[in-house]
């Protein structure tokens, strides 16, 4: 049965207020998500303020303003800061989205950072992704061909190339999955946005030579079918992509191969 | 505590080689319904408050009598397969599935119900 609210130990209880920057005149309030499974605690919310005239534009910038120079027991992913690698993914003012492309001009009051909804959190910002890691391992995530392999490379027209356009471009952060009310109630066996945005990516690569199999594994009231248009993928996705209109087009072949 | 991998997890019992005819049978009577509703509605507003003769007399009519049973059929399948994805997503384990159960049961009654009124009043009872 859905849970609808949190267990005892995960409810979230005010933390520790840090102390304003001396002197500053442009100051703003970040309320940080913060849970160490060091101790036997409650997650908490801390408070820290920064001087906004000495902090770069993006809520990255802040996080590790915090780290660097108030707190540096916060824990968050980042690597790239240009949204490539999708390892800062997390809620920020209400929405999934990478910390790093994230602009604090874009967000009224203070500013909200939480790790990503319905996901294990391992600590403070960092959500446990193994079991959305072995969700995209699973829908076979390379090129599968039953030909003999061609001399040189396997063609592919410039028009069929096209149609990877919008697809090639997930970094698989899981924003979009972790936005999604049906990998909420359902992560254990429906797959979620980003792992069918994958899937659909192989499903209609001209050169791929496993469609059939590839719609066979993912024929499943559950897998697939549990997607509802509820579009939070599309509307969350930090790369501007549609993972909803790729589960469509899945579905629509779904239908196509049977009709 | 069990020791599975992540892969063994997420594969779980593997695909049910099925669904699609669920969800295109649902697209399907959501479009039959989009035309069975108005036309089922119409002439039952038209004869309601005339007395059962001027309602067994428009049911007498076999198209009006077909349309009716066409919409209670078709309304009680989109009702039923609605409701199946509702407890699907939300109530897992045994009581999902006798929720499930009794959804199908309800459902397939009340079409029975309906239809054998239907095919009584329109045969003259």
């Amino acid at each position: 049965m859905v849970q609808l609210t949190l267990p005892k130990n995960s409810k979230i209880r005010t933390g520790k207020t840090w102390p304003k920057p001396k002197g500053a005149t442009n100051v703003r309030k970040f309320m940080v998500y913060r849970w160490s499974p060091d101790d036997d605690e409650n997650p908490r919310v801390d408070t820290y303020f920064l001087d906004m005239d000495k902090c770069g534009p993006m809520v990255l910038d802040a996080l590790i303003k915090i780290k660097n120079e108030i707190d540096p027991t916060l824990t968050f992913r980042r690597s790239c800061r240009e949204g490539i690698c999708g390892s800062c993914a997390m809620n920020i003012d209400g929405q999934n989205t990478l910390a790093c492309i994230f602009g604090m001009d874009e967000i009224k009051g203070d500013v909200k950072i939480y790790p990503l909804p319905h996901m294990p959190v391992v600590k403070d910002l960092i959500p446990d992704l193994t079991h959305f890691y072995a969700q995209h391992a699973s829908i076979m995530p390379w090129l599968e061909t039953k030909t003999n392999a061609p001399a040189k490379e396997w063609k592919q027209s410039i028009e069929d190339r096209k149609k990877l356009d919008g697809l090639y471009e997930c970094v698989m952060c899981a924003s979009c999955s972790a936005s999604c009310p049906s990998y909420w109630w359902n992560s254990d066996r429906y797959l979620g946005p980003a792992a069918l945005l994958h899937a659909y990516r192989w499903v209609i690569d001209s050169r791929d030579e496993a469609t059939g199999e590839r719609l066979d594994d993912l024929e499943d009231p559950f897998k697939l079918y549990r997607c509802h248009t509820i579009m939070n993928c599309a509307q969350t996705c930090p790369k501007g992509l549609n993972p909803a209109k790729a589960i469509a087009e899945l579905k629509k072949m779904m239908v196509q191969r049977t009709i | 505590m069990r020791f599975l991998t992540d892969r063994k997890r997420v594969d779980g019992l593997g695909s049910a080689k099925q669904g699609t005819s669920h969800f295109w049978e649902q697209r399907v009577s959501a479009v039959a319904l989009l035309f069975l509703v108005p036309l089922f509605v119409l002439p039952f507003a038209y004869n309601l408050g005339d007395g059962y003769e001027a309602v067994r007399a428009a049911y007498a009519h076999p198209i009006n009598a077909v349309i009716a049973i066409a919409f209670i059929a078709t309304a009680f399948l989109h009702l039923f397969q609605g409701l199946q994805v509702v407890i699907e997503d939300y109530v897992h384990g045994r009581l999902g599935m006798m929720l499930i159960i009794s959804a199908r049961l309800l459902c397939t009654l009340f079409a029975l119900v309906g239809v054998y009124a239907i095919i009584r009043i329109s045969l003259g009872a």
